[in-house]
């Protein structure tokens, strides 16, 4: 076997990978052989870093050398330098953007000194598709110590003292969802895994799926142990192939080595898993929904109770949990439900993996102790808002979420301080958003996509959610009067109030948090026929600045609708009747003379 | 990727092929139809139909479910498939202008196909690739960081 002194470890993650990941690793393994050191550098396509804002990365070890923004070409020079001659390749590191210094070891960057990786422990180190190196960071000992060391009783009592809550966005105790699952007797159990990650902006499932794999086998079958249920099945979006791939590759791995089948570990415990694909359905994240979505129906829920821990697949009782929740449940048996308790808030222990995205420098996925406030996620590990710009807003909770605002960055992030401004937890998605973005835009997003999601089965969700979206569009259109502000305020209630399920019930949360944080651009959208943040088309102008236009014809050039009229060296003239607003013109001008009002 | 309209008799043996290999009917019409929709490339009216008859369950009932899952599609998609990412992250770094210069450019909207079959346009909900928004998929090719006056180009790759 060979014997390596030096790993490079190259993210594998969907970002990474759509920027030819691939390519690197097969650039530098062939330079390695030219080298004739493909016995002493062992090359691993690991899961996400988390930092995509700066991928593909590349990490070295042992010395931890952190690359950003590596390409294909880089492979050559990486090998011939860093690995050839020691000598690292400053330009391809990472740029501390306050003091303009090369950062060369991960750990002293801002981006990773605040979080604490739980969920994504192994997300970044181990090749995903190799069991040998889960199991070689202490992966199946957990099962391992529940099998031959605990009772069911004695396990659900360590879930439920650990305080971990669903980390799918209800924030459920998931020890007594587990305890009231052992408690129906039954023929037959099962376990069910939510990777239906259907939160637009939010990709931490899909990662930790791609990442480690195997913690989520095998925290599912711990989760069997506890209620006594000798199936599993991981409900995943068909839209995420890759991660489909490594599952199953997971799954026929830990069979092999026989932690899943029949008599695991020698115990007498049985385990197996399969997959289900979902097929596109935001509402099938509610879980009496996902369900019918297994039985092969449409994936729309019913009234609970009663819950799935009594009567869930196929009328049987049943535990569905996300994939981050399955993710903590190995860490916590082998460290012991003290030590995770004692991270995070009173009410929220733990961590949270968010999705940290929209107008951040540092896009990309991340860990925090419950109790981090936004300051620090969005200034300190985010880098601050992108171009400079000021920060308007940031969003969590997706589509069932709200806004919070400048006035809430010391909040400490947790599950009842979320709900308690109006937002929620959700299942981590948190999107950034500077000066340029009109609240009043983002509420109809939002609007438009649980319109389109809701499943039609109540009146409240199916029609409400549609007429909110037409008086948002109203108002954005210019077309608002100030009646409509009550309309939306009490269609709100009345959803909330009366829809079936939590996706109705939550939906008009973004337009209710905008109405309050945000009244006044509301208001200029009606009173003053403006949208200041220069975004709604029907309420604004480009227009040619006449002192500083110098007559390029760059900005006629790039028009598509050839709306600019003008001779060389002459004054350029838009025509507002043909203008689409596009701003094509606007981006071209290199002499900022044209704005748009 | 060529276009998948022409409903031969092999791509139904193919299908029926794959039922044979499911022992129990209950619970799998999605399975099913994910098969369908990867032997035929679309759901049309007939293979809806063939489904039903073989699975034992209405016309209706299968309607009702591919309408209801956005995966599924009715209609058959262009020799190149535009996907763009409609999903927040991309939506805040500009999505929307990007799909206005892809519509410019192919003429069609959002769930449509070029009348000479060459392009369709899909949306999507999040690709995960957030790092590099705003994002649109050609086929399987990822293009990022887009703005909206690299879509000609783009597009003209494939014409």
């Amino acid at each position: 076997m060979a014997n390596y002194n030096t790993h490079v470890l190259v993210c594998g993650g969907t970002g990474c990978i759509s920027a030819e990941s691939d390519l690197i690793i097969e650039n530098i393994e062939k330079q390695l052989v030219e080298e004739g050191m493909a016995d002493s550098v062992q090359v691993l396509k690991t899961g996400c870093f988390g930092f995509c804002e700066k991928g593909p990365i590349v990490k070295i070890l042992p010395d931890n050398t952190f690359y950003v923004q590596v390409t294909p070409d880089d492979a050559t020079e990486l090998v011939k330098e860093h690995i050839v001659k020691g000598r690292k390749v400053e330009r391809l590191l990472f740029t501390d953007p306050e003091t303009k210094e090369k950062v060369s070891d991960s750990k002293n960057m801002d981006f990773y000194k605040k979080q604490l990786r739980i969920a994504l422990r192994n997300c970044g180190i181990i090749d995903p598709d190799k069991i040998e190196d889960y199991i070689a960071r202490d992966g199946y000992s957990a099962l391992g110590k529940v099998l031959t060391e605990m009772t069911q009783d004695e396990l659900i009592d360590i879930m439920k003292a650990s305080g971990l809550r669903g980390r799918g966005g209800g924030g459920f105790p998931t020890g007594l969802k587990w305890n009231f699952a052992k408690g129906y007797a039954s023929d037959q159990k099962y376990v069910i895994c939510n990777a239906d990650e259907g939160d637009p902006g939010a990709f931490m499932d899909r990662s930790i799926l791609e990442g480690d794999p195997h913690s989520i086998v095998e925290a599912m079958a711990i989760n069997g142990y506890a209620i006594g249920a000798t199936i599993g099945k991981v409900y995943i979006r068909a839209e995420y192939p890759l991660a489909i791939k490594r599952l199953e590759k997971a799954i026929d791995d830990a069979r092999e080595y026989g932690l899943l089948g029949e008599d695991i570990m020698g115990t007498g415990f049985n385990f197996d898993i399969d997959l289900t694909y979902g097929a596109g359905a935001f509402v099938c994240g509610e879980e009496t929904a996902l369900i019918h979505s297994m039985e092969g129906e449409r994936g729309e829920p019913t009234t609970k109770p009663p819950f799935p821990a009594e009567s869930g697949y196929w009328g049987k009782p049943t535990n569905v949990n996300n994939v981050e929740t399955f993710a903590n449940v190995p860490v916590i048996i082998l460290k012991g439900a003290d030590w995770f308790a004692s991270i995070g808030s009173e009410k929220s222990k733990g961590t949270k993996v968010f999705a940290l995205a929209g107008k951040i420098n540092n896009v990309g996925l991340i860990e925090v102790p419950m109790g981090t406030t936004l300051r620090e996620v969005i200034y300190d590990i985010g880098g601050g808002i992108k171009d400079g710009k000021k920060f308007k807003s940031v969003q969590t909770g997706g589509p069932s979420g709200g806004c919070l605002t400048a006035k809430d960055l010391d909040t400490p992030i947790d599950y009842d301080n979320l709900i308690a401004k109006g937002s929620m937890m959700g299942s981590g998605g948190m999107i950034v958003m500077d000066e340029d973005d009109c609240m009043v835009s983002v509420a109809k997003f939002y609007l438009q996509f649980t319109e389109e999601e809701s499943c039609g089965k109540c009146t409240p969700c199916r029609v409400g959610t549609k007429r909110l979206s037409e008086l948002l569009e109203l108002i954005t259109e210019g077309k608002g009067e100030m009646k409509h502000l009550d309309e939306l305020k009490h269609l709100s209630r009345v959803i909330k109030d009366t829809a079936l399920c939590g996706l109705g019930q939550t939906a008009p949360n973004p337009v209710l948090s905008t109405m309050e944080a945000f009244a006044d651009e509301y208001l200029a959208h009606i009173k003053d026929g403006k949208c200041p943040a220069g975004q709604c088309k029907n309420l604004l102008e480009y227009k040619v600045l006449e002192d500083k236009c110098i007559g390029c014809t760059a900005c006629a050039r790039v028009c598509p609708v050839n709306c600019i009229s003008g001779e060389v060296k002459k004054l350029h003239v838009i025509d507002q009747s043909a203008c689409i607003k596009c701003g094509a013109c606007m981006d071209k001008c290199k002499f900022d003379a044209i704005i748009k009002q | 990727m060529s276009v998948k309209t022409d409903l031969t008799e092999t791509k139904f043996n193919e299908l029926e092929a794959y039922m044979e290999t499911i022992p129990v009917k209950k619970g799998e019409l999605i399975r099913v139809l994910h098969k369908a929709q990867g032997i035929f490339g679309y759901l049309p009216e007939e293979v809806q139909k063939y489904v039903a008859k073989k699975m034992n369950v209405s016309t209706a009932k299968v309607f009702g479910v591919v309408s209801f899952y956005s995966y599924f599609t009715m209609k058959p998609k262009g020799e190149h498939d535009i996907a763009i990412c409609l999903g927040t992250a991309c939506y805040v770094r500009g999505a929307e202008k990007i799909l206005d210069a892809i519509k410019r450019e192919t003429g069609i909207e959002v769930g449509e196909t070029s009348a000479d079959g060459k392009f369709s346009i899909t949306g999507l909900r999040c690709v995960g690739a957030c790092g590099l928004a705003p994002v649109v998929m050609v086929n399987d090719k990822v293009y990022g960081r887009l703005t909206a006056d690299m879509i000609k180009g783009i597009i003209d790759n494939y014409r």
